[in-house]
């Protein structure tokens, strides 16, 4: 403002600052001014109002339980919704004999064993007077009968609910999840991110799947009902009321058929299954088998069936698609043949000659190959269509590992993927410093051979392994795996679109993706070690079969199927992608004790896409599945 | 030595009419946390120990000369700044935001410390600058008040972040920022709000319109706001009595000793009782603008002018929360509600009051 400086005249200076302060002085009484006025509102005229407000005590605050979203597949078909039912509820604290009310309430509706051993955890796990349901899903006649004996049974009511149900029950159980009672530790959760209000009078939360990931979106707000109550707690008025919002519906890119199509194709084997879209990441399938009745959690389990499931030498409540950690076996061939050609170590048309075993210079330890004898003369393309070890043990062994290491991780191998599902675990990639800090040791050289064919400290998850393979697909452009390809408003009709985020792109040479994939694609072909698999199929299919030992064999001992105990066969593996040219879909196939990758895992994945891509239903299911029109043609 | 002589020794800073009003409030405090614990003397001992511990700090700020007072400006704030950046990369989350620092002996929440460093330092820079101000020390000014703010208002904290801003902002306009410049300013403010607005989050814009409609949120803390309207009205004009409020001894008021310590005091005492109360507020913000009138430095007027307007911006933010004409916003009733760090950042301030006002005939020479 001044153009000049200009030094001050004390004077003036202390009469701009009085006038200010005499501002200040007046701001500050305006202040307890409003406050008086305020106050006397409060108290001297609205005075009768809070009085009565204050003694009859007064406003009682009623939440009221917003309905949780749906969850929809990508055509619309319903994989958990709600239903209204009827449930049998006491509170225990206006009922003087809990055990004596059940046993007469037992002659008008039936109560099993479980009911009671479950009602009986409830009262164990209360978290306050509230009322403790005894029996669920009544039927309209044991409605009637109770309703009309109710005057016996003070405490005892009737309440309508809305039940969590999921129609494809096991068969989405790893990948939906389900919701259970609030426990002590979610109200510990959700008053730390001060989520809490919105929580009074939720009774039941997210706890494991996608119930568990996007509990946010699913549960909706909780809308609030103020209502003047008289001394006895009843209801007197309305005051007002804040509508609840229900929770956004959450529409998956998982084809719902075709994950019942790859659940029922394992048959009898336990495994795993997961099957992306290389284009956008959108996860198609995603199954975990065997799976388990996410029913049962809804309102908390009997401890029967808990044991059942939990002591089962199946391990149904493992999600092994997520979580099961597997060497990679051959499937990690495709792979260890880019680093041979990244690191220009191997060239394509350079051959070994495979006498069925390898060892490292100076030692006589030997690495055998699965085929006794060897496969003679084996160039890269060849290695990976018949599978050849000896190849992959040289490979390794003149990569070394840090240079497997640093190619391998940058397909996402030892890293979790990502994906919208809580508990993954991250597999592992071995490295020097890795072994350094885990084993206190050296990294020996026998260490990189085992690796080169998926055998040695390597582990992967199915779904590691799956975005190793649609990133292979897309010629190394990588996009994050997403099983929520949409989030719907219930509110306001607003979607929100998950969108293909691209995760990284590896540059990988035009000439050695082209050289891998064709071998790939040939591993399918007559000579490939899943031709039985891919016969007649209209379609390429590029994919490649491991075999992950589950038991490690000594020097010069036999592998023998018949004579190992089934729990100790190998696992079987089949990756694949297809069709081959312009691939639509991406896969893994674990099936655990499968045996060989080629026999049993390529038949499963084959049935897949045969669904996928051609719109075929496997016999067995064709009766089951409706006559919806499919967009897979 | 005399008792006499060492009586006096003891209370030649202190300001005895401001000394005065503090300790009604103070008894107040202890009276209606009494109530407000239901007769259980475990607050009443805790803030006791507060206020002791507060008074000790206070009276040695008080007996600290004016330069010396001058020359922890820059360090407290460089401080403040330093403890707020270690709370930005390294703070603890608890209730959603980043708000404390863990020091290995304590957990510290360096915001409360900006309450005193931000006008400090302010007060600082223009007594530095003040035989040739112009409109770019103000700018600077301005930009020292909004470093720490922005980082508080990030933690997420708004309700600090605001009256920080309230009391950076005194300093500036008893610095004689002019009306046109203020013009301008709150022009711009009111024109960037939507632009804000646009950047928030949905559930941010939620919590903020929150703030303004306690209904929306009638399960939270919407909750708070009308009970405590039902205890302050139907405490009607004599009150319910001591120890004889139902909202506060059934249990309906929450944070009862703390926030909403307003509503048990007003319950029981009624309107009469909150004449006296606001009655002690305003002497005692009287006897803070006596002594900033009076203060003879540059440096002094603003910074006493800044302490006593913050302090009057605090009780009515306060009690306007209680009483639900402004949002709740976690702002503690001064003096009065339970809690150290409160009453200790309140003591320092009185403390520089009373230093201002006992030692100004040494300057003014």
């Amino acid at each position: 403002m001044n153009k000049y400086v200009e030094l001050k005249n004390h004077q003036r200076e202390i009469f701009y600052f009085r006038l200010r302060l005499a501002i200040s002085i007046i701001f500050a009484l305006a202040l307890l001014g409003i406050l008086l006025v305020r106050l006397v509102y409060l108290q001297a005229v609205r005075h009768d109002y809070y009085q009565t407000l204050a003694e009859s005590n007064r406003i009682s605050i009623v939440p009221i339980v917003p309905n949780r979203g749906l969850i929809l597949d990508r055509n619309g078909v319903v994989l958990a919704h709600n239903y209204s039912g009827y449930t049998l509820e006491i509170n225990s604290g206006k009922t003087a004999d809990v055990e004596a009310t059940i046993n007469e309430l037992s002659t008008l509706v039936s109560i099993t064993p479980k009911d009671r051993k479950r009602f009986k955890k409830l009262l164990t796990e209360r978290r306050n007077s509230e009322t403790l349901m005894i029996r669920n899903r009544l039927t309209d006649e044991e409605v009637a009968r109770f309703a009309a004996q109710q005057y016996r049974f003070p405490g005892v009511e009737i309440k309508a609910r809305l039940f969590r149900d999921y129609p494809f029950s096991e068969k989405t159980a790893h990948l939906i999840g389900y919701i259970g009672r609030i426990n002590q530790t979610d109200v510990d959760q959700l008053e730390e991110s001060e989520m809490a209000a919105n929580y009074r009078g939720s009774d039941y939360i997210g706890k494991t799947g996608l119930e568990q990931s996007y509990e946010n979106e699913l549960h909706g707000t909780t809308g609030v009902e103020q209502v003047e109550v008289d001394s006895g707690g009843r209801a007197v008025r309305m005051l007002s009321r804040t509508p609840p919002a229900s929770g956004n519906t959450l529409v998956l890119s998982i084809d719902a058929k075709l994950q019942e199509i790859a659940e029922q194709s394992f048959g009898n084997y336990r495994g795993a299954l997961v099957a992306i879209d290389p284009n956008n990441g959108e996860v198609l399938a995603f199954v975990s088998k065997p799976g388990y009745d996410p029913s049962l959690f809804v309102d908390g389990i009997d401890p029967q069936s808990w044991d059942e499931l939990n002591n089962s030498p199946d391990v149904p409540l493992n999600n092994r698609a997520l979580r099961g950690q597997y060497p990679p076996g051959s499937t990690i061939k495709p792979f260890m043949a880019l680093a041979g050609l990244f690191y220009n170590t191997r060239s394509p048309g350079r051959t070994i000659s495979d006498p069925g075993y390898f060892n490292l210079a100076g030692s006589s330890h030997q690495y055998r190959d699965w085929k006794k004898g060897g496969h003679g003369s084996v160039d890269m393309f060849k290695s990976i269509v018949i599978s050849c070890d000896t190849y992959y043990y040289g490979l390794a062994t003149e990569l070394g590992i840090d240079n497997i290491y640093s190619f391998l991780s940058r397909f996402g191998f030892g890293k979790k993927t990502g994906l919208d599902l809580e508990g993954e675990t991250s597999g592992l990639l071995p490295s020097q410093e890795w072994k350094m800090k885990r084993y206190k040791e050296k990294w020996y050289a026998g260490d990189t051979v085992s690796v080169g064919i998926g055998q040695g400290y390597n582990l992967v998850t199915p779904m590691q392994l799956a975005f190793a393979t649609a990133t292979l697909a897309n010629n190394g452009i990588g996009y994050k795996p997403h099983l929520v390809r949409e989030v719907r408003s219930a509110r306001n009709n607003e979607n929100r679109l998950i969108e293909a985020k691209l995760e990284f792109d590896m540059q990988i040479d035009p000439a050695h993706l082209d050289l891998v994939k064709r071998a790939m694609a040939a591993v399918t072909q007559p000579g490939g070690t899943a031709a039985q698999a891919a016969a007649g199929a209209p379609y390429h299919i590029a994919g490649k079969t491991g075999t992950a030992q589950v038991i490690a064999m000594k020097q010069g001992e036999k592998y023998d199927a018949s004579k190992i105990d089934e729990r100790h066969r190998d696992h079987a593996w089949f990756i694949a992608f297809a069709p081959a040219e312009q691939p639509r879909i991406a896969l893994v196939v674990l099936a655990e004790n499968g045996g060989h990758g080629g026999g049993t895992a390529a038949p499963i994945a084959r049935k897949v896409l045969d669904y996928y891509l051609l719109g075929k239903v496997p016999k067995p299911l064709a009766d089951v599945a409706d006559s919806e029109d499919d967009q897979h043609d | 030595m005399t008792k006499r002589q060492f009586w006096q020794r003891i209370m030649v800073h202190l300001d005895q009419p401001l000394l005065l009003g503090i300790g009604l409030l103070m008894l107040t405090s202890l009276l209606t946390l009494y109530s407000a614990g239901d007769g259980s003397w475990s607050r009443v001992l805790g803030q006791s120990a507060n206020i002791v511990v507060a008074l000790a700090c206070m009276w040695a700020v008080a007996n600290l000369p004016l330069h010396y007072l001058m020359r922890t400006a820059v360090p407290i704030y460089l401080l403040g700044m330093a403890l707020l950046v270690g709370v930005a990369l390294f703070g603890e989350i608890s209730h959603g935001a980043r708000r404390w620092l863990n020091i290995g002996v304590a957990t510290i929440q360096p915001s409360e410390l900006m309450k005193i460093g931000v006008p400090l330092m302010m007060a600082w820079y223009f007594e530095k600058h003040e035989a040739t101000l112009t409109l770019k020390n103000y700018f600077i000014a301005a930009l020292l008040l909004l470093m720490p703010i922005a980082l508080i208002a990030r933690q997420p904290d708004l309700g600090t972040a605001l009256l920080i801003s309230a009391s950076g902002f005194y300093v500036l306009f008893l610095a004689g920022l002019s009306w046109r410049v203020m013009g301008v300013m709150f022009v711009a403010a009111l024109a960037s709000a939507p632009v804000l607005w646009s950047m928030l989050h949905d559930y941010q814009r939620h919590r903020i319109l929150m703030l303004f409609d306690p209904s929306q949120d009638a399960l939270g803390k919407g909750y708070h706001t009308i009970q405590g309207m039902i205890a302050v009205g139907s405490g009607g004009i004599l009150g319910k009595g001591y120890l004889n409020g139902t909202q506060t001894h059934l249990d309906f008021l929450p944070e009862r000793t703390t926030d909403f310590i307003f509503a048990v005091y007003s319950e029981e005492f009624g309107l009469l009782g909150n004449l006296i109360l606001l009655g002690l507020y305003l002497f005692v913000i009287g006897r803070g603008f006596i002594i900033t009138a009076n203060a003879s430095t540059y440096f002094t007027r603003l910074m006493a002018g800044s302490i006593t307007l913050t302090f009057a911006t605090y009780a009515f933010v306060n009690m306007g929360m209680v009483s639900g004409i402004l949002p709740v916003v976690g702002v503690p009733l001064p003096l009065i509600s339970y809690g150290g760090t409160s009453m200790l950042t309140l003591l320092l301030g009185f403390g520089m009051l009373m230093s201002i006002e006992t030692h100004k005939n040494l300057v003014k020479t």
